[in-house]
């Protein structure tokens, strides 16, 4: 069993209610699933899809072989039509679309008029299609109904009431119509977790004690700040939108040197403005996370689509030299455990750390058995209290072994906690000597080093080593080139997508193939 | 009780004559007159002549970017709203590069101390025309003369609903030592602009050219009356008014985010345990 639905249509329409609820249904059946959204930059119309794939097997990219269309506008038949599987089937409302088609392979659903009958309002003809796709399938409605009433949990008995049976209205239609439906199902088992790469941060984030969460919006990052604000009071964590990126890496470096881990998150276009505070953290020492979620450049580029441009950008930004690591998750479950790592790396080192990402990653849900919590750490590197307030003495830049001096909390002890943009002494004062430069560079920079390199993971590794092939979701292969540089390896093949989409299975393994057929 | 000899710092490396000594003296007798320990403050610094102050003195302190005091000085506040957190920064570095950063701050409301030297030229950068330079000001730069209106920082603020506005003035302490201590202890973010020349690069607003036309504000005014203080805020040129100029009582950042009222969030611990019931949401 291995399917794929795709719900396309207009924004605003609800194709994300839908694929949402179907989704869930999934997951708590007990199937992996893998779904990706397509969005174009806009609030209303336009062309956009949620595809959902699930299987009793793993499943972590999408296929371009769709088994259930659900086209709720024209442009979706149009152009997603050649699609469809051997014995895929797609369905519509001949009423609202305005158009009849008589192949067999489309099966006209009245989603709205069901909604209005059995539901009393049009507002759940999206109920209606996801109950009838749940109906092709062959699966019952005891998941659905479930999902539904902790939807509308808030909104009463009767629009629990009404929704389930819109639901069951469209389920016992497509079950009654639909007779080229032959989808075999696997037994349920115990329920998956299914999270997307965005929310898989925010918990991370939630996870390390973060309390200070400052960003301007922009996509595909604004999904951490959106979550985080929902966490806001559960969590004591202060979420503040800034009037600009610059202003965002700003406030989390005030609120980090106050006392409290922080971090900020952005795009390309933003990061750029947060330059400048990113080589203030290298200075002044001062631990920060930054969540960096790529998208097509240059410039705005493709605003809500994905690719992998920026690994050279995160790596060289910033003027001037100095450590900082950067993370870049492959799946969200190691998002969840990476951005933990992030904030212990950032303390403990007292340097700026990335979680970079891209949209794909971050819009895309996939299931897990579950997260380890006793994987995650959270150690206090800060100097508070008494322990701060009965030092012999203190100075926040001090030259030690290992580089890292003593972060001091400001106010909890009678020292002062002084640090500069410009170079400065162990003090933290101004100066300009060279041989005060020297030792400050040492320790900031040559002495951290070493230490950080020891804390690299080694990489995951898939298959053997006759053929290395280098994917990257960029023109030109960065990671490659980096590898290169930095370890004289070079892969013997690569492939490039830059189209601002994501690989699909299908497409991907062709290519690979194809360099197979080479050897 | 703190004494000026707690607030002892480095050498400053200010030209002879410069304005800046004036306000750094001030800044310590004001802070000693408030009792206030040099560990239970941070000043946030830009870059520029005027943030280098926090060197020659003794306290927290942040000395940041160019512009960008009061991001920093907002993420302190919001880190730990019982640290006062003073904003110091030039005319170039406040009203120049950090603009946009002032009017959010401002729309804000976080109760943010900010003292801006205002010299009305570039100084570490040797003579360029700042925002508050008068228009037709001729410098290196400029061989026409600044063709730009010069930014009103009183009425910016005035117009924006800021906190506490202010004028001080380098020439004379005794009042601008009054005028720290009332922006220290106004509730919000306090806007204090100190006219303080600039004896190398400055040749117009000379000590002469302020003393000439520099007034105190009468007595019997009302900062608070928003309408007034509009026009007070417009006089410049013949007569340039010291003193609070406005004044509200408008509720800070701080006091309107509800997760802070009872401890600051540098003093709230974590409990991971409750991520166990977060992660159920996602079955």
């Amino acid at each position: 069993m291995d399917y794929s639905i795709k719900i396309g249509g207009e924004a605003g329409q609800g194709i994300q209610t839908i694929g949402d609820a179907l989704a869930r249904v999934f997951s708590r059946a007990g199937y992996h699933v893998f779904t990706h959204q397509d969005y174009e930059s806009r609030i209303r119309g336009g062309h956009n899809f949620f595809q959902i794939r699930f299987s009793e097997r793993p499943v972590m990219a999408s296929r371009n072989v769709i088994d259930i269309l659900v086209a709720l506008d024209k442009a979706t038949i149009l152009l997603d039509e050649k699609e469809l599987s051997e014995h895929g089937l797609l369905i519509y409302d001949s009423s609202a679309l305005k158009q009849k088609h008589e192949k067999p392979y489309f099966l006209d659903i009245p989603f709205l008029s069901l909604a209005i009958e059995h539901g009393g309002s049009k507002i759940m003809a999206n109920t209606v299609a996801t109950g009838a796709v749940l109906g092709m399938l062959g699966l019952n409605l005891d998941i659905l109904n479930g999902i539904i009433d902790a939807t509308f949990k808030k909104k009463g008995e009767d629009v629990i009431k009404a929704n389930v049976k819109a639901a069951l209205a469209g389920h016992d239609y497509a079950v009654k119509q639909c007779l080229r439906c032959s989808f075999s199902i696997a037994p349920l088992s115990k329920p998956k977790m299914l999270i997307a790469g965005i929310d898989a941060i925010g918990l991370g984030i939630l996870s390390a004690g973060c309390k200070f969460y400052s960003a301007y919006p922009m996509t595909p990052s604004t999904g951490i700040m959106n979550y985080l604000a929902g966490k806001e009071k559960e969590y004591g964590i202060i979420v503040e939108q800034a009037e600009d990126e610059i202003s965002a890496i700003n406030m989390a470096l005030g609120a980090s040197f106050a006392g409290v881990r922080a971090m900020t998150g952005t795009s390309g276009g933003g990061f750029a403005l947060m330059v400048e505070g990113l080589s203030l953290s290298g200075i002044t020492e001062t631990p920060v996370v930054i969540a960096l979620g790529q998208r097509p450049g240059p410039a705005t580029g493709l605003p809500t689509r994905t690719e992998q441009g920026e690994l050279f950008f995160a790596l060289h930004a910033g003027h001037g030299e100095f450590p900082r690591i950067l993370f870049a998750p492959g799946t969200p479950e190691q998002a969840f455990y990476l951005t933990n790592k992030a904030f212990e790396m950032a303390d403990k080192y007292q340097i700026p750390v990335f979680v970079i990402f891209d949209q794909y990653i971050a819009d895309s849900e996939w299931t897990f058995e579950g997260f380890d919590l006793s994987k995650i750490t959270f150690n206090d590197y800060r100097l508070r209290g008494d322990t701060f307030k009965n030092l012999e003495v203190y100075k926040r830049h001090a030259f030690t072994e290992t580089g890292v001096s003593p972060l001091g909390v400001p106010g909890d002890s009678h020292y002062v906690v002084v640090t500069d943009s410009d170079e400065h002494d162990e003090e933290g004062h101004i100066i300009e000597d060279a041989e005060t430069r020297i030792k400050m560079v040492q320790k900031r920079l040559l002495k951290k080093l070493p230490l950080i390199k020891q804390e690299i993971q080694p990489p995951f590794l898939y298959g053997s080593a006759k053929l290395t092939i280098c994917i990257e979701n960029n023109a030109t292969g960065q990671f490659a080139r980096l590898m290169k540089a930095e370890t004289g390896y070079e892969f013997k093949a690569k492939i490039n997508k830059y189209d601002g989409r994501p690989f699909t299975l299908e497409s991907l393994l062709g290519e690979i193939n194809a360099h197979v057929g080479r050897l | 009780m703190p004494t000026l000899e707690d607030y002892k710092g480095q050498t400053p490396a200010w030209c002879p004559g410069c304005g800046n000594f004036g306000i750094l003296k001030t800044f310590k007798d004001a802070v000693v007159d408030l009792g206030i320990e040099p560990y239970q403050f941070v000043i946030v610094s830009g870059i520029g002549q005027a943030s280098k102050l926090p060197h020659y003195l003794k306290c927290n302190t942040f000395n940041g970017l160019h512009g960008r005091t009061l991001p920093v000085a907002t993420g302190i506040r919001l880190a730990n709203h019982e640290m006062l957190v003073i904003a110091v920064a030039g005319d170039g570095d406040c009203y120049g590069e950090g603009g946009n950063h002032l009017l959010h701050a401002i729309r804000r409301n976080i109760n943010v101390k900010l003292f801006v030297h205002d010299n009305q030229i570039y100084g570490l950068t040797k003579g360029q025309p700042s925002p508050t330079s008068s228009e037709g000001m001729i410098t290196k730069n400029q061989p026409f003369g600044v063709f730009s209106e010069q930014l009103n920082p009183m009425a910016l603020g005035v117009a924006l609903d800021c906190s506490f506005v202010a004028r001080g003035f380098a020439g004379d302490l005794g009042h601008l030592k009054e005028l720290m201590k009332a922006s220290i202890l106004h509730k919000g973010l306090s806007l204090l602009d100190i006219l303080q020349p600039c004896v190398t690069f400055n040749k117009i607003n000379t000590f002469e050219w302020y003393k000439q036309r520099v007034y105190y504000i009468e007595p019997e005014y009302n900062p608070e009356n928003r309408i007034e203080a509009f026009k007070k805020a417009l006089e410049w040129g013949d007569r340039i008014p010291l003193g609070i100029v406005y004044r509200n009582k408008r509720p800070t950042l701080e006091e309107r985010i509800p997760i802070i009222k009872n401890k600051p969030l540098v003093d709230q611990s974590f409990d991971i345990s409750r991520l166990e019931n977060t992660l159920k949401e996602f079955y």
